[in-house]
């Protein structure tokens, strides 16, 4: 099977695609983009999170031929200029980042959080992110760097 | 990567007609929508369709709700989200809109369906309840035609449903609410949690009766008949004058349902729990939405709350 979708804004087009293979792992073995991890596979942890078509979802739930003619946007494609994204800059310098493992889904996910709140509340950031689990860094830096970044885009900075 | 098992097309019709077809010429094909449930299958080796039939490239309505039969019933198509439902039907169907909620995370909601959730057929789906105590009807269809599944006819056993091998799911048709719903899970967190117990409760204004569902405690998801018989009596009198309907009759209606259900010890918690968990949550369920009806009355009988 081929699928034809565009990633982080390139075209891509690639052969014999498994039917019952994963968006996931169309991602990072396919493609070659690793930013998005694998830890569940069942939708719980979040760390798969990427958009389709502008949606937050779980890759590991898409098929990757459900994506053809779509447009995937991954953790690689947020930066601008080889530079890291606010949102990436923020839990950096919260100390949000511990094993970074779940780093590149809350990324995402973060980011969708703030495009469509961008001063969220902390019950708000606390929802949004319900999906995307952490297991060392805890949770509150993780909070902390989501008003961070909202509060830098508030002030311009 | 693993090897291509198996492995059969990835079907993607663009129009419902040849949806039908397809499901009929490739029956071994798994139906995806979503793909919150069954690709959990797939990634853990569970299930090995001989391909998947993709429900996401559909024109004509799929991903649509409509008002029909005089704006008393919302048509919500089957490839509607959770998402969408908590941020249009709300107004419509509040308790629908509540279990939509509680679903997943955001990822979860962003994709999952109402319709993959009657596919499925869990006994812990979240949007069964509610579609019990709205009396909600399935609208399938295969090659041999379209015809429309009552709810209470709907789930036959633990992820078993009336729906036929060479049927689609195309539609899910609740009745808009006439009066106050509201619906309540119990699990070990706020997010991401396949519910121990849940529970519906619809106090149809309308036709001065009473609908219930009960979720994760039964081979499927229940009805809670006495209970709602109870209620519909002891409201037969009050329902423009709810406050009056005491501490006692809430007690007894958390009793009765707990009563209905049929629950089993298992990793997510124990009958008992369960049971006891039921009768709390129905009893809370049915005291919000009698405050609810209590303040309605009100407004409209012109007195101050």
């Amino acid at each position: 099977m081929r699928v034809n979708v565009t990633v982080n804004g390139v075209a891509h087009s690639v052969d014999h695609v498994w039917a019952l293979e994963s968006l996931l792992d169309f991602l990072r073995e396919r493609i070659g983009l690793r930013g998005t991890k694998n830890a569940c596979e069942q939708g719980e942890c979040g760390s798969c999170s990427v958009y389709v078509d502008g949606v937050l979802v779980c890759s590991c739930l898409v098929a990757a031929g459900q994506v053809e003619g779509r447009s995937v946007v991954t953790v690689e494609g947020l930066g601008s200029d080889g530079g890291v994204h606010p949102v990436q800059q923020a839990l950096v310098d919260a100390g949000a980042v511990q094993c970074g493992f779940c780093t590149p889904g809350m990324v995402v996910a973060a980011h969708c959080l703030l495009a469509g709140d961008p001063d969220p509340d902390d019950l708000t950031v606390r929802e949004q992110l319900s999906g995307n689990l952490c297991r060392c860094t805890g949770y509150q830096k993780i909070l902390d760097a989501v008003h961070m970044a909202a509060d830098r885009a508030g002030t311009g900075q | 990567m693993e090897s291509p098992i198996a492995s059969g097309p990835i079907l993607r019709p663009s129009s419902w007609p040849d949806a039908i077809l397809l499901r009929s010429q490739h029956p071994d094909a798994s139906p995806i929508c979503g793909g919150t449930d069954l690709m959990v299958r797939i990634n853990f080796g569970r299930a090995r369709p001989a391909g998947l039939l993709d429900l996401t490239a559909l024109e004509e309505g799929f991903d649509c709700w409509e008002l029909i039969e005089d704006g008393r019933t919302v048509r919500i198509g089957a490839g509607v989200s959770f998402t969408r439902i908590i941020d249009e039907l709300g107004h419509l169907c509040p308790a629908l809109a509540q279990a939509a909620r509680t679903v997943g995370s955001p990822q979860i909601r962003n994709r999952g369906t109402v319709a993959g959730n009657l596919a499925t057929a869990s006994p812990a789906g979240d949007a069964h309840p509610v579609l019990l105590a709205s009396w909600a009807q399935v609208e399938v269809e295969s090659l041999r035609g379209p015809r429309l599944i009552d709810i209470d006819d709907f789930f036959v056993g633990p992820k078993h449903s009336a729906l036929d091998p060479d049927e689609l799911i195309r539609a899910v048709r609740v009745p808009a609410a006439t009066g106050p719903q509201q619906f309540a899970k119990i699990g070990p967190r706020n997010a991401m949690v396949i519910a121990t117990a849940s529970f519906a409760v619809n106090l149809d204004v309308a036709d001065r009766r009473v609908g219930t569902g009960i979720g994760s405690a039964g081979p499927t998801p229940l009805r809670a008949r006495d209970a709602e018989r109870m209620l519909g009596e002891a409201l037969a009198d009050l329902w423009d004058a709810p406050g009056r309907i005491g501490e006692r009759v809430a007690r007894e209606f958390g009793d009765l349902v707990a009563g209905a259900a049929s629950p089993i010890d298992d990793v997510r918690g124990s009958a008992a729990y369960r049971r006891h968990a039921l009768s709390v949550l129905a009893r809370r369920c049915l005291t919000w939405a009698l405050a609810d009806l209590g303040e309605a009355a009100a407004v409209e009988g012109g007195v101050e709350v």
